[in-house]
């Protein structure tokens, strides 16, 4: 069985990114990027697919600039057999990538496609679900627990009231939420086996896709500051403010 | 054309969320049309009618419809919606997951998680864990959008007379099954409704400990979150997770009990109105965004906090 495990390439988690001063976008200068960690989570669920013999290939795939193939390395590093680049320099909105990886989904046949429940730039949270949507595919998002057997998927998935488990038949869409395993970190060895395996280049008019969008960004500004308040000295002060000064309770 | 708007329930009652959110479509403006897609729903509908600024409510009855499945959702919304000018829905756990499937059926993009409108092309959107606040404007003919519930005051519950039609759309597309739920049952308030909300994170060290923030949250009518560490460990269910992404909050009071800060958590809880922090650190980040911070030992703070409210 073979899965697709489409990732993207973010800014770091722990980077606090600024606005830049004309408002056009944020200061991506010079900022650490990394693997978003929703789709590290998708490979590491992929890897121990593989490990537990239920899926035989791994197939890491993106769509982005040069650069997104240092998080193709990774993801091979992790335990993706191959991966494919779909590059751009364009900043490709979740229904052109949509398209993008259903060309790929066309091509490849994966059995299962697992990816991030959103990726921390955008938090659009739309891909999975537009391409399950566009290939005909179930989809069980927001996964905590993936069990696959007998051609069908059990997804456990975290909504607001607690768990909801669904079943879909293959092929189909997982979207990986925080708890649904731990991602390992890649190993020396690992790193240094994977700069030999095949990274294939594609580009979107090979796959007849545009990254024109119908969403145009006007501006982007920094959120409204909230400032540090004051500390006070004691629990009864803080009842006391609470109740006289803010009136909440 | 016209606005639809979905609204988000259990079958038997109309979730608040569903309020917001036809103020927001209310800012966009447009006549507009509740879908109530479940199984028994007629309940649901009947309350959606009553809104304020409702025009008509489509009631779509169906065992397909009973647990929320994105597959049959999402196609009942697009043939429903295909000339509607706006599509809107809560950005809850199932509005988040049917939407973008209306969207690409419709061939058309998604604007998530709005916070405020601008007119009827173009929204305010936070992105990068809320560090930026970006204005889209988009040109496609339905626009589809899912709506964060905390950039919106509630519309009235009452006071609308909306038509009630039945709506004969069965989708069921056969391709996933409901198998389960497990939901949790508390009889505090909601989080994303609560107009008081005391968390806990890491510093509370276990999931026993938290009992000590159930005592205060009871005596306050409050509803209990947690840090996504504090879900991590174990401690508590997913369901309480409050940041970007877990659930979205703003509630008039937030107390956050040994949180350090994290800009993930802060996503989820820093549009409250007033903000407490109690931690023994501090450096620890969250005390730059409290209105009130009291450096102190939470096992210590906590029980006298309960005894002096």
């Amino acid at each position: 069985m073979k899965v697709l495990v489409p990732i993207k390439r973010v800014v770091d988690y722990n980077v606090k990114v600024r606005v830049k001063a004309d408002h056009s976008g944020v200061d991506l200068a010079n900022v650490k990027m990394a693997m978003n960690p929703f789709c590290e989570i998708a490979v590491e669920e992929a890897v121990r697919l593989k490990e537990k013999g239920v899926v035989t290939e791994i197939i890491a795939v993106t769509i982005g600039s040069k650069a997104a193939q240092e998080q193709l390395r990774t993801a091979m590093a992790l335990g993706a057999d191959r991966s494919i680049l779909v590059e751009t320099d364009e900043d490709a909105q979740p229904l052109a990538i949509a398209k993008a990886l259903k060309a790929l989904v066309e091509k490849e046949s994966p059995d299962l496609v697992i990816l991030g429940k959103q990726a921390i730039d955008g938090d659009n949270s739309q891909t999975g679900q537009m391409l399950a949507a566009l290939t005909g595919m179930g989809q069980g998002t927001f996964a905590s627990e993936v069990n696959v057997a007998d051609g069908k998927v059990k997804v456990t998935r975290e909504v607001d009231g607690g768990l909801q488990t669904v079943e879909l038949s293959l092929p189909a869409v997982v979207t990986t939420d925080l708890r649904l395993n731990e991602p390992r970190y890649a190993s020396l060895p690992n790193i240094m086996k994977a700069k030999k395996k095949p990274l294939d280049v594609v580009t979107p008019a090979d796959l007849g896709v545009s990254f024109a969008s119908s969403t145009k960004t006007l501006k982007v500004e920094p959120p409204a500051e909230r400032s540090a308040g004051i500390k006070v000295a004691s629990v009864e002060e803080l009842v006391e403010k609470l109740k006289n000064e803010a009136k909440v309770i | 054309m016209g606005i639809l708007v979905y609204a988000e329930h259990d079958n038997s009652s109309l979730k608040g969320a569903t309020l917001n959110v036809i103020t927001a479509a209310k800012a966009i403006g447009g006549d507009i049309t509740i879908l109530v897609a479940g199984s028994g729903c007629g309940a649901v509908a009947e309350a959606a009618a009553k809104i304020d600024g409702v025009a008509k409510v489509l009631c779509a009855d169906n065992a397909a419809y009973e647990h929320q499945l994105a597959e049959n959702v999402a196609a009942l919304v697009a043939e429903v919606g295909k000339d509607s000018s706006h599509i809107l829905v809560a950005a809850t756990t199932t509005g988040k997951n049917f939407m973008p499937r209306v969207a690409a059926l419709l061939d058309v993009e998604q604007i998530s998680e709005i916070i405020a409108v601008d007119s009827a092309d173009t929204f305010k959107r936070p992105i990068f864990a809320g560090n930026a606040i970006a204005t889209v404007q988009n040109s496609d003919s339905t626009k589809v959008i899912t709506v964060r519930a905390t950039g919106f005051d509630a519309a009235s519950a009452e006071g609308g007379s909306a038509s009630i039609e039945a709506l004969d759309v069965v989708k069921d597309e056969g391709k996933s099954s409901f198998v389960g739920e497990e939901l949790a049952k508390s009889d505090r308030p909601e989080l994303t409704a609560a107009s008081i909300v005391i968390s806990g994170g890491r510093g509370m060290q276990n999931g026993e400990n938290f009992e000590m923030l159930y005592k205060v949250a009871d005596k306050l009518g409050a509803a209990v979150g947690a840090s996504r560490a504090a879900v991590d460990a174990g401690f508590v269910p997913n369901d309480m997770q409050v940041g970007q992404t877990g659930k979205i909050v703003a509630p008039d009071l937030y107390v956050a009990v040994g949180i350090s800060g994290a800009i993930q958590h802060l996503a989820g809880m820093k549009d409250s109105k007033v903000i407490v922090a109690i931690n023994k650190d501090e450096e620890a980040p969250i005390f730059q965004v409290a209105d009130y911070g009291l450096v102190a030992d939470l096992f210590d703070a906590v029980p006298e906090l309960e005894k002096l409210i």
